[in-house]
């Protein structure tokens, strides 16, 4: 992708990439494609990581009268979020205080603590937690003394989520309405590849919180890419890739030798292929630099063969956009639909998963039937 | 502020064309803040037992509804675009009008008759800020007027159809989880004026009660704060800027509880109050 075209003859997708990653061309922009920007920014919310961006090259200034409200209020909403859920962490801090496990925040939560350039204008959802499975049961039991509990989730959920998945059903606060998810594992028990969580521990690193870890920037690296692949709904998919981005740069920056030690880590922990594909979507969507001889080194690792591996590249070049009018396409269309099926099929084996997205399909019906009964 | 409408129902171009008849309209803006569309649902609904569904830049933030209520859909939509996306300004469920320069403000739950209230003053001498979010600027206080149409329920339509028999409405709705539904257009000054804004002088928390003489009794300003960051949408996004604007905002207004059962009763206590 050109990051040196003029802004005015950009497709909607490039005007979004241009100006995240290259804000200076914002300032001879039409009104038009302000108007073009602040939407497909909003939709894949990444409007306040744009705001923080125009912010840092100093061009709030240039921006139009009637699209600078926008991003106001975008930047005021991502600052109140950063600041929300350090204070979430400080909550889970105290109700965690006894349990005498590593505490692992992930995502959104340790970029947050860490003040990574990552968690800049991002707007945060619940907050992750990983422990040892082990302590699962005490943290739990902890929470729901200071007031999180699992709320709706019926028993054939519990089940799905105790026997199968990662984490616990979501527990949510009952006086703040937080939510937090509890995790053992990075990837559901019944997903292909589901990696050693040892190893993850076992290289976290201290806080800026005490009680709580973070992964290793190089895990953090693996994790988010790890995330971003095995979805089955790429509902923020862009706003990872920019996520993966900020760390992968501010990573490299901080240390020399952060390439050679991802490429190193990722074929340790054996999960070359998704740390493949987001850096072919790095390279390829946001043109970002991939020293070559590590993205090879981990293609190589990865081993996908020829033909899957062009097939997945150009997959996820069409699935990460947002689902928008403007940019929407039958391409993007068909990966999503793919990339639907492939989320699953990689989460579970499908003696497992038919039973499940059967049972999920006449929940729904059953679920919609009788809500128009009460019209 | 400028939205973007699409529909493909002939009932919302009515209806916005009845409502917002003294609105500025563009065909092409360059700039929306907001482009939003009310259109068909995508499955059998499209044409059996027909709904309607609220898309802002391809999302559908809330279940359908009948079409008959398609109209009415159209301005819920708009007022939760707002309290969702706008933070630059301090946003509070309440009603604002202004006088002489100065606004009054309404902060009061649903079913305290703060609407019915509100369009009768609006009708009479006050100029219609907003009926249901107020806007106050982050660093004067001063309110905007949004000048939008006024969401009246059940009994409050029939009072001020009488009230006001000059009033020009929007489609009458039933069968809402609200009851009997509509939207009065703002009375012309209001949407002319759309651009000047007020400085609030008074908070006032309204409650109809049958057979109630009217009275004003002043109202402490510590629960006058309390119950405004309860009624406001951003107090907590906003954080110490939000805690900040609400001091300043009970510190100058005079606040009060006014109760009352008779529209003309409570008209002329508010025109006493500008003397």
């Amino acid at each position: 992708m050109a990051l040196t075209a003029k802004a005015n003859d950009l497709t909607g997708r490039q005007l979004l990439v241009n100006a995240l990653q290259n804000p200076v061309c914002l300032s001879e922009l039409p009104l038009a494609k302000w108007d073009t920007l602040i939407r497909l920014a909003r939709v894949s919310n990444l409007i306040g990581r744009l705001a923080e961006a125009i912010d840092t090259v100093k061009l709030t200034s240039h921006v139009p009268d009637k699209a600078l409200p926008h991003l106001v209020s975008a930047r005021l909403l991502a600052n109140h979020q950063r600041q929300a859920i350090r204070w979430e962490v400080k909550h889970l801090g105290d109700a965690l205080n006894s349990l005498d496990a590593p505490k692992v925040l992930l995502k959104g939560a340790a970029y947050a603590v860490q003040s990574l350039e990552a968690a800049g204008g991002r707007v945060f959802g619940d907050l992750d937690l990983l422990v040892p499975k082990t302590a699962i049961p005490a943290a739990e039991a902890a929470l729901m003394l200071k007031g999180w509990g699992a709320e709706g989730v019926d028993s054939y959920d519990q089940r799905y989520y105790r026997e199968w998945m990662h984490e616990i059903p979501p527990m949510v606060h009952r006086g703040r309405g937080t939510v937090v998810d509890l995790h053992h594992n990075i990837l559901p028990l019944t997903a292909r590849y589901c990696p050693t969580i040892e190893l993850f521990f076992a290289d976290a690193v201290p806080s800026s919180v005490p009680g709580f870890q973070v992964l290793s920037p190089v895990d953090m690296v693996i994790h988010s890419a790890t995330h971003l692949f095995y979805e089955s709904e790429m509902r923020n998919g862009l706003r990872d890739l920019f996520d993966l981005d900020a760390l992968i740069r501010q990573f490299s920056r901080d240390r020399t030798e952060f390439w050679p030690l991802l490429a190193e880590r990722t074929d340790a922990i054996g999960l070359n292929w998704p740390v493949f594909l987001a850096l072919s979507c790095l390279r390829d969507i946001l043109g970002a630099y991939v020293p070559e001889e590590f993205f090879q080194r981990i293609r190589v690792n990865a081993n996908l063969g020829s033909m899957p591996e062009v097939f997945l590249t150009k997959l996820y070049y069409w699935a990460v956009w947002p689902k928008h009018p403007l940019i929407d396409n039958l391409p993007s269309r068909l990966s999503r639909f793919l990339v639907y099926i492939r989320g699953h099929y990689l989460r579970m084996p499908l003696r497992l998963l038919l039973p499940h997205l059967s049972r999920k399909a006449l929940g729904r019906l059953y679920k919609s039937g009788s809500g128009s009964d009460h019209r | 502020m400028t939205f973007k409408c699409r529909s493909e129902f002939s009932s919302v171009a009515h209806s916005l064309h009845t409502l917002y008849t003294n609105h500025p309209f563009q065909l092409n803006p360059d700039f929306a803040d907001f482009h939003v569309e009310i259109s068909a649902p995508s499955n059998l609904r499209r044409w059996f037992r027909r709904q309607s569904e609220f898309v802002i830049d391809g999302e559908k933030p809330f279940e359908p509804l009948p079409l008959s209520q398609a109209p009415a859909l159209l301005e819920w939509g708009l007022n939760w675009i707002i309290v969702a996306s706008c933070h630059q300004w301090f946003t509070i469920h309440a009603a604002s009008l202004e006088r002489n320069g100065q606004a009054v403000i309404f902060p009061a739950p649903p079913g305290t008759g703060k609407s019915t209230l509100c369009a009768a003053l609006a009708f009479r001498g006050w100029r219609l800020l907003s009926d249901e979010l107020t806007l106050l600027d982050l660093e004067t206080l001063e309110a905007k007027a949004l000048a939008r149409p006024i969401n009246l329920k059940n009994a409050s339509i029939d009072i001020i159809r009488e009230f006001v028999p000059q009033a020009i409405w929007g489609p009458e709705v039933f069968d809402t989880t609200k009851g009997r539904v509509t939207h009065v257009a703002p009375p012309e000054e209001s949407v002319v004026r759309m651009l000047e804004h007020a400085v609030p002088r008074w908070i006032i928390f309204p409650k109809y009660v049958a057979g109630a003489e009217p009275c004003l009794s002043p109202r402490d300003k510590s629960q006058t704060f309390i119950d405004l960051a309860d009624n406001a949408f951003n107090y907590s996004a906003l954080g110490e800027a939000g805690f900040d604007l609400v001091a300043r905002l009970v510190d100058r207004c005079d606040c009060y509880d006014f109760v009352y059962s008779q529209l003309k009763d409570a008209i002329d206590v508010f025109d006493s109050l500008t003397g």
